[in-house]
């Protein structure tokens, strides 16, 4: 079984986010840039397949500006095989749509045919949570969200989802989508071997009219700002006086 | 214009809390249809039809939808989407796993947990786990939009819609339901609830966590935890708050051995008064705290659980 593992270029989950002061989005500009943290999940989930016998390649792919190369060269250190770089924007500040990518994915897993998808829930940038649901839907393929455990059985995948309420076990129909949560796993980091290995990996370049793929954005960004602040209050000296504050001052007990 | 609202149905009960907020936050848009799915709907259908500013409710039972597994769901709400502006639904898990489906079906965007709505086609949500807002506006015919229940009042009870019974679209068979783990208990629903006590990593291990559940019960609060304290598995996954977890905004959110990470915030920082209680004074807890106590944990909370 080949795996395909779509992977994205965002800002560093440690790095602090400034919004850009004309309002037009968030400064992106020479800032510290990794693969979604929830991407490095799925490529960690999909290496575990290939270490198990369970899947055979790994192919990772990357929807973005040409930057996105170095996302995709770290997928091949940790242990992918090969990668595809659709370059769909020129610049850092465009973000290509979830429809847009999940398009694009699927004319992808048309030509590669994998048994299974695998993809982080969400980007920590637009936070949409949408790509591996509407690529599951375009495909009209089945679709396990939020695995915090996936065992492939033959022709089904057996998931369990982190859910509002607990915890959900489903069994889907392969080939599926599946999108993969926190606790899935801890991801590997690649050695230094490794990264050099994955410098000679192939890694073929395509652009979205290779795949007859308009990715013009259906939502207009009108402004992006600061969300409102909350300020520090007081501290307080004992227990006594925070049962006091919170009857008298706040009157919320 | 008319709105096709999912209700939030788990085993044939509503979630009236986060449908109601649903309902008053997408009010403005256009006449409101309340479509209620399960294995057995009919109570929830009746619930739903008294929630006021609802038109009409529709009954979709069927052995297939009784689990909000996607493929079915998404297959019935694509089958009424032609006459409707708006499709939207709480942004719950299963609306999350549901709407963007349907949404390519539809060949339209999602727009996810949307907290604000400026009118039929420009909506607000956060991004960059809330530390940025962004307001765009859509083009497409259909709008799908799942909603932050947070930011919005329940709209009240009171309405008398009428229920029509509809099927279900023919299930396509992709996904079987195993079984849910859902802990039962007797507290109030995390992202409903009036108060929430939460533990972080401070409070060290699972068997130290009864001293927030105590703290909890002794106030009627639901209990919550950062991502540290799930991660290292004091607490299960559904107690975690935060921009991968649940955001909720109640009354009194006390925030114990929790150091205040911008995502752990972003889950919590709309509640109206805010308590941490941290030995560690620099913690960025306290920036947001309304009453920051600068204590050992392991003293202060039996002592306030004792004393309230």
């Amino acid at each position: 079984m080949k795996v395909l593992v779509p992977v994205k270029r965002v800002i560093d989950y440690n790095v602090k986010v400034r919004v850009k002061a004309d309002g037009s989005g968030v400064d992106l500009a020479n800032v510290k840039m990794s693969m979604n943290p929830f991407d490095e999940i799925a490529v960690e989930q999909a290496i575990r397949l290939k270490e198990a016998g369970q899947a055979e390649e790994i192919v990772v792919v990357s929807v973005g500006v040409k930057q996105s190369q170095e996302t995709l060269r770290t997928a091949l250190a940790m242990g992918a095989d090969r990668a595809i770089l659709i370059e769909a924007a020129s610049d850092v500040h465009q973000d290509i749509e979830p429809l847009a990518v999940a398009k694009l994915l699927a004319a992808v897993v048309k030509e590669e045919a994998p048994g299974l998808v695998l993809a982080g829930k969400q980007a920590i940038d637009n936070d949409m949570n949408a790509t591996g649901q509407m690529l599951a839907a375009l495909l009209g393929w089945s679709q396990g969200t939020f695995a915090s455990e996936l065992a492939v059985e033959g022709d089904t995948a057996v998931v369990t989802r982190e859910v509002d309420g607990g915890l959900q076990t489903i069994k889907v129909k392969m080939p599926a989508v599946v999108t993969v949560d926190l606790r899935l796993n801890e991801p590997r980091y690649a050695s230094l071997p490794n990264i050099m290995k994955a410098k000679k990996k192939p890694l073929e370049e395509k652009t979205p009219a290779d795949y007859g793929v308009d990715v013009t954005p259906r939502l207009t960004v009108v402004k992006t700002v600061e969300p409102a602040g909350r300020k520090a209050g007081v501290k307080v000296g004992s227990v006594e006086e925070l049962i006091a504050k919170l009857k008298d001052e706040a009157g919320v007990i | 214009m008319a709105v096709l609202l999912l209700g939030e149905v788990t085993d044939g009960t509503l979630s009236v809390d986060a449908t109601a907020k649903t309902v008053n936050a997408v009010k403005a848009l256009g006449d409101i249809t309340v479509l209620c799915a399960g294995a057995h709907a009919a109570e929830a259908a009746a619930e739903a039809a008294k929630i006021a500013g609802v038109a009409k409710v529709l009954c979709a039972e069927d052995a297939s939808l009784g689990h909000r597994l996607a493929e079915p769901t998404a297959a019935l709400v694509v089958g009424l989407a032609s006459g409707y502006s708006h499709i939207v639904a709480p942004a719950t898990t299963d609306a999350k796993n549901v709407l963007p489906r349907v949404a390519a079906l539809l060949d339209v965007m999602v727009i996810s947990d949307v907290s604000g709505v400026d009118d039929a086609e420009t909506f607000e949500r956060p991004i960059y786990a809330g530390n940025a807002v962004q307001t765009v506006k859509s083009s497409d015919p259909i709008k799908v939009v799942s909603i932050r229940t947070s930011a919005f009042d329940a709209a009240p009870m009171g309405g008398s819609a009428p229920v029509e019974t509809i099927s279900a679209a023919a299930d396509p068979g992709l996904s079987n339901w195993v079984e849910d783990k859902v802990a039962a208990s007797d507290r109030p629903e995390l992202t409903s609830a009036k108060i929430v006590v939460s533990g972080g990593r401070g409070v060290g291990s699972e068997a130290d966590f009864a001293l927030i559940e105590k703290l909890a019960d002794k106030l009627g609060a639901a209990v919550g935890a950062s991502r540290a304290a799930v991660d290292s598995g004091f607490a299960p996954n559904d107690w975690q708050v935060g921009q991968t977890g649940k955001v909720v905004a109640p009354d009194l959110y006390v925030a114990v051995g929790i150091s205040g990470a911008i995502q752990h915030l972003a889950g919590m920082k709309d509640s109206k008064v805010i308590v941490a209680i941290n030995k560690d004074e620099e913690a960025p807890i306290f920036q947001v705290a309304d009453y920051g106590l600068v204590a050992d944990l392991f003293q202060a909370v039996p002592e306030l659980t004792d004393k309230l």
